[in-house]
């Protein structure tokens, strides 16, 4: 021990030297730091389906924007060729009526997105409001809500819109109606448990002890969280609104004309199938590929929300 | 358990009520009078008309009269097809949509495992890019879509099929392919997601590590399990069946109760249109009871609201 403690006075301090490494500098992060939107917007990217999606939901819309604005048909105008094939001068041909396809197929696409559209947004307005007032009040308010929504729920969906519709004669404003009268529940119920989940995190808690009001937890903890399923939830509401717009016209409760939807023009297609092929299959097919590019964006848009597949 | 299946029955019947109720008010809100297409006879038929069918009284006996014929489950005469009972046309039709409606569920259950079971075990693989374009065109493409070009293209054109009517079981196939593909297609992606989720588990690698054989680990671990979502979707897919036969049995022109429903709606035949949505709403309404409680039975780990053993 003796020589141990000698040897240790030998060793002269020049031989020590200061190689760097302050403690500030050692809790730098190694990569730069990406923040949950950033990296949302990334892994949405990297989903081929889902830009596919959302590249052919922007031309759709570009399309029913600017092709009825542009095209030297009106929706409404009978120009004498009755059923004609598909052309140069019409593309899409012309129906029994002698009406151009094409324009047709557009306008119909700016109505039938505009109910699928507009339905999902009372629907989003009616079922965030119920499901966060439900979700924070608890107690017999939350009780009350949700068994009105329940029994509600119940209500077989379709039947209720069909005998609605019935009543309050075709149009745009009755069809919206009659889609967000029960549609709002599975919103509200999403947006209930969502705040659920978060009001008794201990971050909230947290925040709550250090004296932030609800005003604060709403607006810093509650939206930014609840707001990816409420997206996604938004997202995968307008397909299934296009698709029951297109069944109701299909069974007669559309649009009236000479206005038509993508689905009246495909029942009205379905019955000159045998003659002129093209008045269903044009509808059909961007009734189908709209579905299919808002449910993509839509599974897309949930995989990049979710943390657990986080890389 | 029981205090459970009270609670929902009093539920169903809560929806019952308000479903009743508000077929009656929206009825009488209607414009059009089912005697509307015959304008041209005379005041006092039309009055006599009225009374025979009570509706010249004021509007709470009617109601009243409404309520006690819907729990008698008696709707009366058709108004617009004189001499047949509602009861009588959902009784002959009934059994047909029916026949329909179980081979469409059959159909699209079968061909949902099967595509979601061949996915799930090539994950990644052309066949699982095969059956999941498959289930993505099921779900985008609307069923009365699919009905028109199957019926153009495949018994139309081809022959392969008859192109309408309801005359054997050859005449159902096409119908209850309609119906079925969409929800094929949610099925199939159900399928995959979980069995996929259940391949990642330890149980399976257990089953595997102990040298089961592939197909063995599949049919006795992983897909009896990744079943259990199927179980859920079985409430929706009833609903979806239903609604699909309105359209579907109008397309090949079936004599089904969801084209008859359909056909009520256009004569603004009223007994009717409540008769079937009354009897529709009970069908689904104990479909999706029947759903919740086989979903518990099945899978022990769920426990009902309310149920306390």
């Amino acid at each position: 021990m003796a020589q141990n403690d000698q040897s240790f006075e030998q060793i002269s301090p020049d031989k020590f030297k200061i190689v760097g490494g302050r403690s500030d500098e050692n809790e730098k992060l190694a990569d730069k730091s990406v923040s949950f939107w950033k990296e949302v917007v990334l892994r949405f990217s990297q989903n081929k389906l889902a830009i596919f999606g959302l590249i052919a939901l922007f031309v759709i819309a570009l399309l029913a924007i600017f092709v009825p604005v542009f095209s030297p048909y009106s929706y409404r105008e009978q120009l004498g060729l009755y059923n004609a094939a598909p052309s140069a001068a019409h593309w899409f041909g012309t129906d029994d009526l002698g009406r151009d396809v094409f324009v047709r197929v557009w306008q119909g696409a700016r109505i039938s997105l505009f109910i699928g559209i507009t339905a999902a947004i009372i629907d989003l307005i009616i079922g965030v409001l119920w499901g966060s007032i439900s979700g924070l009040a608890g107690g017999r308010l939350d009780n009350i809500m949700m068994r009105i929504a329940d029994v509600l729920s119940a209500v077989p969906y379709l039947l209720v819109v069909i005998i609605l519709l019935v009543v309050l004669q075709p149009g745009l404003l009755p069809m919206i109606i009659a889609l967000s009268i029960t549609g709002w529940i599975n919103m509200a119920r999403i947006v209930r448990g969502e705040v659920l989940s978060i009001k008794n995190q201990e971050y909230v808690l947290a925040a709550r002890t250090l004296g932030a009001n609800t005003w604060h937890l709403i607006k810093r903890h509650l939206v930014p969280n609840a707001l990816g399923a409420i997206l996604v939830t938004m997202t995968l509401t307008i397909p299934s609104a296009i698709f029951t717009e297109a069944f109701l016209s299909y069974l007669g409760l559309g649009v009236p004309a000479p206005r038509a939807s993508w689905g009246t023009m495909a029942s009205e297609g379905n019955k000159a199938l045998t003659s002129a092929p093209w008045r269903l299959f044009f509808p059909a097919f961007f009734i189908s590929l709209t579905i299919f590019a808002f449910n993509a964006v839509g599974d897309g848009l949930r995989d990049a929300l979710d943390p657990k597949l986080r890389k | 358990m029981l205090r459970y299946i009270f609670k929902r029955l009093i539920y169903i019947l809560i929806a019952l009520f308000i479903i009743v109720s508000a077929t009656f008010f929206l009825m009488k809100l209607a414009p059009g009078s089912p005697f509307a297409s015959e304008r041209d006879f005379p005041a006092e038929i039309e009055a006599q008309l009225n009374a025979k069918y009570g509706l010249d009284n004021p509007w709470y006996i009617q109601y009243k009269d409404y309520l006690v014929d819907t729990i008698s489950f008696d709707f009366g005469e058709s108004m617009k097809y004189k001499g047949r009972s509602t009861n009588d046309i959902i009784s002959e039709s009934f059994p047909i949509s029916l026949t329909l409606g179980i081979e469409a569920m059959i159909l699209s259950i079968g061909l949902g495992v099967l595509l979601g079971v061949i996915a799930a075990l090539y994950h990644n693989r052309w066949p699982d890019y095969l059956a999941t374009t498959i289930a993505v065109l099921g779900i985008s493409v609307p069923s009365f879509i699919l009905a028109g070009l199957m019926q153009y293209f495949l018994a139309y054109k081809l022959g392969m099929f008859p192109v309408s009517g309801w005359k054997g079981f050859n005449y159902s196939i096409l119908p209850a392919l309609a119906i079925a593909i969409t929800h094929a297609g949610f099925i199939a992606k159900l399928i995959r997601s979980s069995m996929l989720e259940q391949g990642n588990s330890d149980y399976v690698k257990m089953a595997r590590a102990k040298g089961l054989g592939k197909w063995t680990t599949v049919f006795r671990h992983t897909l009896r399990n990744a079943l259990l979502p199927v179980v859920t979707y079985l409430g929706p897919l009833t609903a979806g069946v239903v609604t699909g036969s309105f359209i579907v049995e109008q397309i090949f022109a079936i004599p089904g109760l969801g084209r008859h429903f359909v056909t009520s709606i256009t004569n603004r035949d009223y007994t009717v249109i409540m008769g079937t949505t009354v009897f529709y709403s009970i069908i689904l309404l104990f479909a999706v009871l029947i759903v919740d409680i086989l979903y518990s039975v099945i899978d022990p780990r769920i426990k009902l609201k309310g149920a306390k053993k």
